[in-house]
């Protein structure tokens, strides 16, 4: 526990390193409005790595989530040119993306198969039905109502609405993870699925809940992010599904599942959009970009790799009773 | 050898361990023992659950490096670094889960390693096809070399095992347990094999727990106890009756804390409890304040039937009554409901989650009861945690550590709090004592006595012949997935439990 806090502090310490050279170059990056708007940036991120976080952690992954989002997007761009009023729209992408993560989930649960096999199938599958729906036509800016673009921009006490609903989704998932029956199942899921037979827990049941939480906040991510950008096409948040992934392997949610918290998992998108955000400012190529992410990618494994130093250890210890 | 090893005139073993020890963390597996084995014989390894028979495989194949002893090949000293030194030495081991390919062809797994090769360094496939079926044919084995192995039954994957052991010049062949998943025929057939490996000078080590087809086929016995070296001699020179005696002919030398219970009314009846593939025939009643033994042979079903019980499997027939209520049990959640909770065998892989503190671990299956309106709270579970883990005396840090941070005994008395947390009416207890330290052992039996004397009914599987006469009230006694016997009073006694295992009808010697 002391080890898990230790690297989320690691993490912090990061990200303020981070934002400290990014300072020293252009120390407009670090006024408070400026970082409200990198965390707005973020949110989509944000909500989707909580998502992909659940799964994760009951040794799952899901793929499909920026499919996901991009299909529920393009449907509340429909609905929104047929007149459907916002509160219903919101209400139809989270129960569609809902029921896309069920998809997902079902499979798993019930087929056994494996969820990356899964989600790359579904991820292409959603994916097509969204040309299927438009032609690949785009739907712009002008074609959407003015209440559709403006909800997620409103500004509520010097933040939009869109970086208020990541606070709140960050908030729900504190509670879900450490305060609820199910994100304890989680847990116990993803650290020994065996022992959560024996206690009564049912594994696929708990993993298609997680695949469930998942694809409802793609569902309303899609909304927000099709209405932020005000446009809608089949490509929309292409590959992003790998960014999630990196935002949570980068916050400390163990591959293997069972470990991980939320607060990594909101360090590990933050530090993601920072870099994002940042480089182009500090006029560095988007190819060192990458390069940046993927060694945080990789120096987050290694950290993780390093927690399971002390069971070596222990073993260790034993073989020394044994001499 | 010399004259302690009797050997046959004119005959030298081909191999001899002598003084062989090895130890795990808290477990003298072997003590000095001693093994011989000669050309054109078949050498029965007897001995109890624990008695050190897997281990002394594990040496002999390079698996395990002894910590003292010699091992001495056609009368030179030498020794076993790795599998493949064992493999040169010409000792294989034919095991009780083939270890074999499945996806590959019966003549790949006979020459996987050191197949012939063409002058390009290439598999020469004709030539091990030919070789296959030369080797096939000399065990009298009608196998297709091309068959896939994963298309073949048991028996005939003991075949191509042994099909291989002669590709590499076997002088030792192994068999633990060999005939344990076979059919009546195949058993047979697998007896005309030894005998044709005999006739090829081929020294064998045949480890079973059937006392039936170690007289039929064995030409001398060597018996194991407690990793000690009991005795060895010819089969002729031996009874069945000294036999289980040398295996089972030690002192008690722990007492054990069972107090005397007061036998309530019946908790658990199970009757005609059966699986398609497990157990039959099961059924037994279970009281208030009664320790019931389940002793056997590892692999007699005992663990199966509990599972069952726990809803972990499915029962095909039979009925289970938890008080006055016939219930249907399903789900472990049931299980639970009902009143039956189950301690595994294998802690590490079934009852403690590593990674979680321990508090978490216990109030797992009790989050109801820990929860308002959904929502866990937290100062309820340290109070339910800390309560029961106090009771057994867990010895921790804090509640708050990782469970994966504690030794073995601790590990368990997390586990068991876990489930006492539910405030079960029928514990069942899966080996409860294997693996951990003397002094855990002790709380745990005397937690067990206290738990029966509160008038909770306990099962208790236990390979361990003195735990099982010490703790129990009643003994039932499993074999080949049925109930052999069972045991109260003063037939609780090791030689009726070890008859009833292995399978000896008649009265006790």
């Amino acid at each position: 526990m002391t080890l898990l806090k230790s690297r989320e502090a690691i993490l912090a310490l990061a990200i303020l390193l981070l934002l400290a050279v990014v300072a020293t170059r252009f120390p407009a990056f670090v006024a408070p409005a400026n970082l409200a708007r990198v965390f707005t940036d973020t949110s989509p991120l944000i909500i989707l790595a909580l998502g992909q976080m659940v799964v994760i952690l009951t040794k799952c992954i899901d793929l499909s989530v920026a499919a996901n989002l991009a299909l529920a997007g393009m449907i509340a761009a429909m609905m929104n040119g047929a007149g459907v009023p916002l509160p219903l729209i919101l209400l139809v992408v989270i129960a569609l993306g809902a029921a896309l993560g069920a998809v997902n989930g079902l499979m798993v649960w019930q087929l056994g198969i494996p969820s990356i096999v899964v989600t790359l199938g579904t991820m292409t599958i959603y994916r097509g039905t969204i040309f299927l729906l438009t032609d690949g036509k785009w739907i712009n800016a002008h074609q959407m109502t003015d209440a559709f673009k403006a909800f997620p921009r409103a500004v509520v006490l010097g933040l939009p609405v869109m970086g208020w609903i990541a606070v709140a989704v960050i908030a729900g998932f504190a509670v879900l993870v450490n305060r609820t029956a199910l994100g304890r199942a989680f847990y116990a899921v993803g650290g020994n699925p065996h022992a959560a037979v024996y206690t009564g827990i049912s594994v696929g049941r708990t993993q298609c809940a997680a695949f469930v939480i998942s694809g409802a906040l793609a569902g309303f991510a899609g909304y927000l992010w099709v209405a932020r950008y005000a446009v809608a096409y089949v490509d929309i948040a292409g590959g992003f599904e790998l960014d999630v992934v990196a935002a949570c392997v980068i916050g400390g949610i163990a591959i293997a599942g069972g470990a991980g918290s939320v607060a990594g998992c909101v360090m590990g998108a933050l530090f993601l959009g920072i870099v994002k955000n940042a480089l182009p400012v500090v006029g560095i190529s988007p190819f060192w970009q990458m390069a940046i992410s993927g060694s945080a990618i990789l120096i987050a494994i290694a950290f993780n790799a390093r927690r399971s130093g002390p069971q070596g250890r222990i073993i260790l210890k034993h073989a020394e009773h044994r001499a | 050898m010399q004259a302690q090893s009797q050997a046959v005139p004119g005959t030298q073993a081909v191999l001899s361990l002598r003084g062989i020890s090895k130890s795990f963390p808290g477990v003298r597996a072997l003590n000095g023992v001693q093994l011989d084995l000669y050309p054109g014989q078949v050498t029965a390894l007897i001995g109890e659950n624990g008695a050190g028979k897997s281990t002394i495989v594990k040496i002999l194949t390079g698996i395990y490096q002894p910590e003292e002893g010699s091992i001495t090949v056609d009368g030179r000293e030498t020794h076993f670094p790795t599998a493949q030194a064992a493999s040169a030495a010409g000792v294989t081991a034919i095991h009780q889960e083939t270890v074999l390919f499945d996806e590959l062809t019966v003549a790949e797994n006979i020459f996987i390693g050191h197949a012939p090769r063409t002058r390009l360094g290439l598999i020469d496939r004709a030539e091990m096809l030919a070789g296959a079926q030369r080797l096939l044919a000399s065990i009298g084995a009608d196998l297709d070399p091309k068959a896939r192995l994963r298309d073949l039954g048991i028996a005939s994957k003991h075949l191509v095992a042994i099909a291989r052991a002669l590709s590499i010049d076997a002088r030792v062949v192994i068999m633990d347990e060999p005939t344990a998943a076979l059919s009546h025929k195949e058993i047979h057939e697998l007896y005309d094999l030894v005998e044709k490996l005999k006739a090829q000078g081929k020294a064998i080590l045949f480890i079973s727990h059937k006392f039936d087809e170690i007289f039929r086929i064995a030409d001398r016995w060597t018996v194991f106890r407690d990793g000690q070296f009991i005795g060895t001699g010819q089969m002729a020179d031996v009874t069945e009756a000294a036999l289980v005696q040398m295996m089972v002919g030690r002192a008690v030398d722990q007492i054990y804390p069972k107090r005397p219970a007061r036998i309530g009314r019946p908790v658990l009846t199970v009757s005609g409890y059966g699986h398609p593939t497990e157990f039959e025939d099961i059924g037994f009643t279970l009281h208030q304040g009664e320790i019931l033994g389940f002793y056997g042979l590892v692999g007699a079903g005992r663990s199966e039937v509990m599972q069952a019980l726990f809803g972990i499997t499915r029962p095909s027939k039979g009925a289970c009554r938890v008080g006055d209520e016939i219930r249907v049990i399903r789900t472990t959640a049931q299980a639970v409901e009902a009143g039956i909770v189950y301690v595994p065998e294998d802690r590490g892989k079934q009852g403690a989650v590593k990674g979680l503190p321990i508090f978490q671990n216990v109030t797992l299956p009790s989050l109801a009861r820990t929860s308002r309106a959904g929502f866990l709270r937290l100062a309820e579970e340290f109070k339910l945690a800390r309560e029961y883990t106090q009771r057994l005396d867990l010895r921790a840090a804090s509640l708050d550590q990782d469970v994966g941070l504690l030794s073995g005994g601790n590990q368990q008395k997390v586990v068991i709090a876990k489930w006492l947390a539910t405030k079960p009416r029928v514990i069942i207890l899966d080996e409860p004592t294997k693996g951990i330290d003397i002094g855990s052992k002790a709380a745990v039996h005397d937690f067990m006595s206290e738990l029966a004397a509160e008038g909770l009914a306990v099962i208790m599987v236990s390979s361990e012949i003195p735990e099982v006469l010490g703790m129990s009230d009643r003994v039932i006694v499993m074999r080949e997935g049925r109930i052999a016997a069972e045991f109260a009073g003063a037939a609780m006694t090791p030689e009726n439990l070890v008859r009833a295992a292995v399978g000896i009808t008649g009265e006790a010697a």
